[in-house]
């Protein structure tokens, strides 16, 4: 089927390096001695852990339970003990460690009971949405957004089409490209789900067209339903879902909105296939395909893994040279981050592990000036001024990048990639973000000790009044209630004292 | 094991400042061709002496600046100032025109400014202007075409002594070898009432349809624009506003009036309009940010070109309109926007 497809803006042209690791069909990565469970791996609250050390975990057993509305469990990916729960290093680009369950596999790799569901077309929305959430499942896209909440349109809202990503845009990534060539019929049945889920009218898988491979697997699975396959122009960054929705809709999610604003809704081929894996088998998410590669590894590929396996485990398994590891990778080139250590785990969320030698990428070259080129607005797949954005942030004028709309910028790095003065153009957008977002905390922290000091004077303001009108009270008890001895006498006094007032008057008169 | 975390991405394009900058030059290459071709060696000769005097001036402004010398000698912008002033000049101007040119447009337009990226003016257009206003008469002694030359054929060594030496070969006098340009000409003979046609027919240095070999070297700038286009070095919107804005101007008086004013194709293959549209106008740093930005800045050059040569004081006028343009760069940056995905779509719930 010919579906027309629509431009979005700019977008830069990359060497795919795709090659090196679609060579080999996925294997199961080794099982590692010791599991490393980060309790936040997703977009959202953190999970709360519910073993403790000494326990003794099955595969699949929940590990940690959701905290929170957006949140989602973490499951043990492997039968052992629990040895340790505390802060380890963690992927994220700050280097810093936050909590974790460690778990040293006993090599049974021995499976909890696990429940299954039947069929799934009997079961309603809701009931669906609790399975894959208890699954904990998150996207796995590289964003990590717990799935069940996109899972649910939200009353009145009509999905007309559901999106299957499968762009990977990114040089170097390979795992989706490998899971629709070998689970294509996990990912298809994974979309029915999803679309049960959300009375989705349409529903379009879209890869790049430079995974021919894919497509056949991907077109001879859906053969037979409606489900339709879509290759896309490769461009990056077509897999981003801003842009995806508008090479395939024409229509554009609505600046500070989201895709089900006009009536779209998107997942990653992956999350699909943990779907699929969820309801139709009750496994949770405890593995994931991932892309090992870069010129640092002897043999590129692409393997299953489980979650918490630590980043070592497998350079050691593809064959690495630390000797020549210029920067090691989570996530492609554009946008994935620089790891600080190669002890940090794999996340649900890890699509790729990239070791770079000095030859892959550019030799560092001098900053210069901005000349001004337009190369990065030109570049620009949201359409932004990054130049201008760029000068704002540089001096500081967090107002003027706002205006000029800094949330917009997605982060692709398309600028930083194209500018010919070699600025950093990116890393300035995140700073102003982040001093955006200090500021304002530090808004709302004044916010709420104003509001704190105010209740305070209005306590006092209050209880004042109330002592004041208890006073009043008492007064008036005390003047009118003229029952006890006491206040007839007084009575008596006030009656006197009033008549010798009027005698005196009337003597006076008299004069 | 500890490793370094620079920020994403991870990867970049090969291209340079330097990069962009050599291409403008190589763009420049057919252009000259041409022009060394009907006009001799002279603009060679000032193009060689004028980038010794940049980069001259560029070197002592950067050390006074305590910049590093190596990455902005190199990045060539000031190769790309020189050759645009050289290229502008008459190509008989003596060597001091080129100095005085040369070294206000990197001194004052450029490195005071706060040096690459930050100047304001199109330094090129700075010298240029400077010279025209300061020295009008050496400024307009253009040398006529190398065929109009009966008396002596003009060859390097001529031209240097002429330029250097300020001496003439035996027996020519300079208003032998000078002439006033097509669009001087054409102006002037206008204000006698005389028709276009006629004095297109009667004058020597008119060609096809510009100014004999200016058509030719005007057509050099357009190809090697092309080619600019084609390797994403400038955007079509400038020089397509800029082109659009001079020959909308020029066809609507044409129609009106072709007795006395030229046809819109006079108008393109005159003068500085094709090096300006796609050497000049595009020079990035002093043009606007937004694609719309670039339409409204590049038309307006295009009329402003028009409304000076038809009714200004000056013949050609690509220099005053992308200067005063120049001015308006900042304003029209700060009123327009580009559209940003998303913004002014409209929600379904």
């Amino acid at each position: 089927m010919i579906r027309r497809l629509w431009k979005f803006n700019g977008g830069v042209h990359l060497p795919a390096h795709k090659e090196e690791s679609t060579h080999h069909p996925v294997q199961r990565a080794p099982l590692p001695k010791r599991l490393i469970l980060p309790l936040h791996q997703h977009i959202g609250e953190s999970a709360e852990a519910v073993v403790k050390v000494g326990d003794q975990v099955l595969k699949g057993q929940m590990i940690a339970h959701a905290k929170g509305f957006v949140s989602a469990p973490v499951h043990a990916p492997s039968s052992g003990v629990v040895v340790e729960i505390g802060d380890f290093p963690v992927p994220h680009p700050s280097g810093l460690s936050a909590p974790c369950i460690v778990i040293e596999t006993d090599g049974a790799d021995q499976w909890t009971p696990l429940q299954t569901h039947g069929d799934y077309t009997q079961l309603d929305p809701s009931a669906l949405r609790n399975i894959i959430r208890e699954a904990g499942i998150v996207g796995l896209g590289g964003a990590g957004f717990p799935s069940f909440i996109k899972l649910n349109p939200g009353p009145g809202k009509v999905v007309n089409t559901l999106i299957l990503n499968g762009v990977e845009c990114e040089p170097y990534i390979t795992c989706d490209d490998m899971l629709m060539r070998e689970r294509a019929p996990d990912i298809i049945a994974g979309v029915g789900i999803i679309r049960h889920a959300l009375h989705a009218r349409e529903c379009i898988v879209a890869l790049e067209d430079n995974k021919p491979d894919a497509y056949a697997a991907m077109c001879a699975a859906a053969a037979g339903t409606d489900i339709q396959v879509v290759q896309v122009p490769t461009i990056y960054p077509a897999g981003g879902e801003k842009q995806l929705v508008k090479v395939l809709t024409g229509m554009e999610v609505p600046g500070n909105g989201l895709p089900i604003h006009i009536g779209v809704v998107c997942h990653n081929v992956g999350t699909a296939a943990a779907v699929y894996r969820a309801v139709e088998y009750g496994e949770p998410l405890i593995s994931r395909y991932m892309t090992i590669t870069g010129g640092n590894i002897a043999q590129p590929r692409n393997l299953e893994v489980l979650i918490g396996t630590p980043v070592k485990d497998l350079l050691d398994e593809c064959g690495w040279n630390p000797g020549t590891l210029e920067r090691l990778l989570m996530g492609g080139p554009m946008m994935g981050f620089a790891l600080p250590s190669d002890s940090v785990p794999v996340i649900k969320t890890t699509n790729c592990i990239l070791a770079m030698t000095a030859s892959d990428s550019l030799p560092q070259r001098p900053v210069m000036p901005c000349i001004r080129c337009g190369a990065c607005a030109d570049a620009c797949p949201v359409n932004l001024l990054p130049q201008q954005l760029y000068w704002h942030a540089h001096a500081k004028d967090l107002d003027k990048v706002q205006e000029y709309n800094l949330f917009d910028c997605i982060e692709c790095g398309c600028c930083s990639y194209v500018c010919p003065s070699n600025i950093p153009l990116v890393h300035y957008y995140r700073y102003a973000k982040t001093e955006i977002w200090a500021k304002e905390r530090e808004k709302q922290k004044a916010e709420a000790a104003r509001l704190r000091y105010e209740f305070r004077l209005q306590r006092i303001e209050r209880e004042k009044t109330e002592r004041a009108a208890k006073h009043t009270q008492k007064k008036e008890e005390l003047t009118a209630a003229p029952a006890d001895p006491s206040d007839t006498k007084k009575a008596a006094i006030v009656a006197a004292m009033e008549r010798a007032q009027a005698k005196r008057e009337e003597i006076k008169g008299g004069e | 094991m500890q490793l370094k975390t620079p920020s994403s991405p991870h990867a970049h394009m090969p291209a340079s400042v330097t990069s962009v900058m050599l291409r403008v030059v190589y763009a420049l290459i057919p252009g000259l061709i041409a022009y060394v071709w009907f006009f001799g060696w002279g603009v060679v000769i000032n193009i060689l002496f004028a980038i010794v005097v940049a980069l001259g001036c560029e070197a002592a402004m950067l050390a006074m600046r305590d910049k590093p010398l190596k990455p902005f000698l190199t990045d060539g912008s000031a190769l790309v100032t020189a050759v645009l002033l050289a290229i502008s000049i008459p190509p008989l101007s003596p060597w001091w025109i080129t100095l005085i040119g040369t070294a206000f447009a990197i001194i004052i337009a450029k490195q005071l400014y706060g040096g690459l990226g930050y100047n304001t003016f199109n330094p090129a257009m700075v010298g240029y202007v400077l010279l025209l206003i300061s020295f009008p008469v050496e400024m307009t002694s253009w040398q006529a075409p190398l065929m109009l030359i009966t008396q002596h054929s003009l060859g390097f060594l001529d031209t240097l002594h002429i330029i250097f030496g300020g001496g003439l070969p035996d027996g020519l006098r300079l208003d032998a070898l000078t002439t006033a340009t097509p669009l001087d000409t054409l102006k002037t003979q206008i204000k006698l009432d005389h028709s276009v046609d006629e004095i297109i027919s009667t004058t020597p240095i008119f060609g096809h349809f510009g100014g004999k070999g200016g058509e030719w070297i005007s057509a050099g700038f357009l190809l090697g624009g092309l080619w600019l286009l084609y390797k994403r070095v400038i955007n079509w919107h400038i020089p397509v506003a800029m082109i659009g804005g001079l020959l909308g101007m020029a066809l609507i008086f044409f129609i009106i009036n072709p007795v006395s004013y030229p046809s819109p194709l006079f108008h393109l293959f005159s003068g500085a309009t094709l090096l300006g549209a796609f050497f000049i106008a595009t020079d990035p740093v002093t043009a606007p940010a937004s694609t719309r930005g670039r339409l409204l800045y590049g038309a307006l050059i295009g009329v402003l070109v028009y409304v000076i040569r038809t009714w200004g004081g000056y013949p050609d006028a690509v220099a005053f309109a992308v200067l005063l343009m120049n001015l308006a760069t900042p304003t029209i940056d700060y009123y327009i926007h580009s559209r940003v995905l998303g913004h002014g779509a409209k929600r379904k719930d």
